[in-house]
């Protein structure tokens, strides 16, 4: 698992008491366990802690929100808009969480302004190859809802500005996930 | 609906792991615990059972909530698992009332576990992750501690709150916990102290955030015939409320304030609300919870609050969402002193202190947070403060508070989507 120990040590004192090894999930095999004659002794037994590993493939669809995603591969950033009340989503939903009826699909602007921010020293396991790295949401004009995406381009949170204009970017390879867009400073 | 009491609680010491017990067993030792304070309860008179628990992943056994039910011997009666992320324990709490309140039981007893340790530290951050939306929140970077540091951040750039402020949330709590024994975590901090921990995601850093844990807790909820042939010190459920708003926070409205009793249109003119710097659900249940329990101004209505403090930026944005304070004064609420037990001696200098104690207990920040029993956690801490046994559960008497008659506790799930609000009073 790697980790990034100029994170973790960013307030820490010249000589840290409280510093310690990260646990790890490797061991040994073990084919045989001590036992008690006295089996009234096994309640004084330490537990037993086994590895037990877990690994899924899902057949996952994104269903009805597919084409926001064909629309990243595409370098079109692509919302929905409410075709009775014209409640505009930055993140994108079939149906209109006002009203109840079907919104249609309408391409977003490239360019917005930052919402709120943060910069992630710390992740779940998935993304602390990462770390740190920046999250932001995206405000559009014309657009009722916001949008979360990744900034780059940045070195750390005093960089970052609430209102500041950030600009998308998308891979050129596509991964058919959210993060096919990225956004960075607009210059 | 008939009236609701709560008669007896019990919790296991929430650790940062349980390797010796099963969930079965943690459960038993809240379970026993609770019985065992009120001897007049029979197993026998317990009509039946809600269980809670938050992630199947932790726990790698589904229908868990049926094999903590058979450990404690109440099969064939009613059970069922309740959840909802964060809230798990307070939706477990009020399914409880709705047992009894509906007459379907007139002993009803609600329980919850969760079993953390059974990950390392970020998996379980992965877990909890997944309770946000995995098709668009998720893969960015899913974790917590950004999506609530992204929310404050947002109360920063609204309400000029300060990271001072927030920390002085956490030196409050980690010190109520001092006198908890079943704290997890009992430190003597400064302000200081916690900034200069590590940074997780800015601005929050590691003191500004609770810990993972092992634990289990339990309630046992009668009718009001049962409640005082029980006990002579029942505790009256008077108000309960229950909030959502949209799992992803970038689809959160921006809108109008929705009032509570004591504030008027004019206090929020340029107020756009929720959006991420508040907690609409938290709001819409602390409003259900005071119309019914006839409350209309909270802060002088009400003894103290348990509330659910997973950030010390969520505790500042829910004394707001409970009109404890307007919207933006939570971080002037808590520099003042407000929030603090009147006995205690921080180490801070406060204006006033006691006007409203805020987790007397220690909260989630330092007492832990096993998910699926926080909530009732929070219930069995408020039920022995209103019954003014805190010194028998405790083996101090430090934090009794000497007015304890009515207290709030507050159950919060992600980023605000479920939240509970249940008000309990002194029911003899
Ligand atoms: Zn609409």
């Amino acid at each position: 698992m790697a980790k990034k120990i100029d994170a973790k040590t960013i307030n820490a004192p010249r000589h840290n008491p409280a510093a310690k090894l990260d646990e790890i999930m490797t061991g040994t095999t073990v084919f045989n366990i001590p036992f008690p004659k006295d089996l009234n002794a096994l309640k004084t037994m330490s537990p037993i802690i086994i590895k037990h590993p877990y690994y899924v493939e899902y057949i996952h669809s994104y269903g009805q929100d597919s084409p926001f995603f064909a629309g990243l591969a595409n370098k079109k950033l692509l919302g929905t808009r409410c075709g009775k009340c014209s409640y505009t989503y930055a993140t994108p939903r079939l149906h209109c969480t006002k009203c109840g009826k079907e919104t249609k699909w309408v391409e977003l602007p490239q360019e917005g302004r930052v919402h709120t921010f943060t910069t992630c020293y710390f992740g779940s396991e998935e993304f602390l190859k990462d770390t740190p790295f920046h999250l932001v949401l995206v405000e559009f004009d014309g657009v009722d809802t916001l949008f979360l995406t990744r900034l780059i381009g940045v070195e750390g949170p005093e960089d970052i500005k609430i209102g500041m204009k950030i600009r998308a970017k998308f891979r050129r390879n596509s991964q058919l996930k959210p993060t096919d867009v990225y956004f960075v400073p607009a210059g | 609906m008939r009236p609701v009491y709560m008669v007896s609680g019990g919790v296991s010491k929430f650790e940062k792991a349980r390797p010796d017990a099963t969930f079965q067993k943690m459960v038993k030792e809240a379970f026993d615990y609770t019985m065992g304070d009120v001897p007049r309860l029979k197993p026998s008179m317990i009509d039946g059972s809600v269980g809670s628990y938050f992630s199947d992943h932790f726990t790698r056994q589904l229908m868990a909530g049926i094999m903590a039910t058979d450990y404690l011997g109440l099969c064939p009666k009613p059970n069922k698992r309740v959840e909802g992320g964060g809230a798990t324990g307070g939706l477990c709490f009020q399914a409880g009332w709705e047992s009894v309140a509906s007459g379907r039981m007139d002993v009803c007893l609600a329980f919850g576990f969760e079993t953390m340790s059974h990950v390392q530290t970020w998996k379980g951050n992965e877990f909890i992750a997944l309770a946000s939306d995995v098709n668009f929140d998720y893969p960015v970077g899913g974790f917590y501690s950004g999506y609530y540091a992204m929310m404050v951040n947002r109360h920063i750039h609204e309400f000029g709150t300060t990271v001072e402020q927030m920390a002085m949330v956490s030196v409050k709590n980690h010190m109520n916990a001092y006198n908890n024994p079943y704290a997890q975590k009992r430190k003597r901090l400064t302000i200081q102290d916690v900034r200069n921990s590590a940074m997780v995601a800015y601005p929050l850093t590691l003191l500004d955030i609770c810990v993972m844990s092992d634990g289990a807790a339990a309630c046992i909820l009668a009718s009001e015939d049962m409640a005082f042939k029980l006990t002579d010190r029942p505790v009256k459920i008077t108000g309960v409320g229950t909030g959502t708003d949209m799992m992803r926070m970038a689809d959160r409205p921006h809108g109008e304030v929705i009032l509570a009793p004591n504030e008027k249109k004019s206090d929020y003119r340029n107020l756009k609300y929720p959006g991420v710097h508040s907690f609409r659900a938290g709001r819409s249940a602390g409003l259900q919870a005071y119309k019914m329990a006839g409350i209309k101004d909270p802060i002088k209505e009400i003894d103290f609050v348990e509330l659910h403090d997973a950030y010390t930026s969520s505790e500042i944005q829910t004394y707001e969402d409970l009109a404890l304070c307007k919207y933006g004064d939570g971080g002037k609420f808590v520099e003042e002193g407000h929030p603090f037990m009147p006995q205690i001696d921080y180490g801070l200098k406060l204006k006033t202190k006691g006007t409203i104690p805020v987790n007397p207990s220690g909260g989630l920040i330092a007492c832990g947070h096993p998910v699926g029993a926080t909530g009732l956690m929070q219930a069995v801490f408020a039920f022995w403060q209103i019954q003014g046994t805190i010194k028998k559960h405790y083996g101090s008497a430090e934090l009794q508070l000497k007015k304890a008659n009515r207290g709030l506790i507050h159950s919060h799930a992600g980023t605000g989507t479920y939240v509970t609000v249940s008000i309990m009073e002194r029911g003899w």
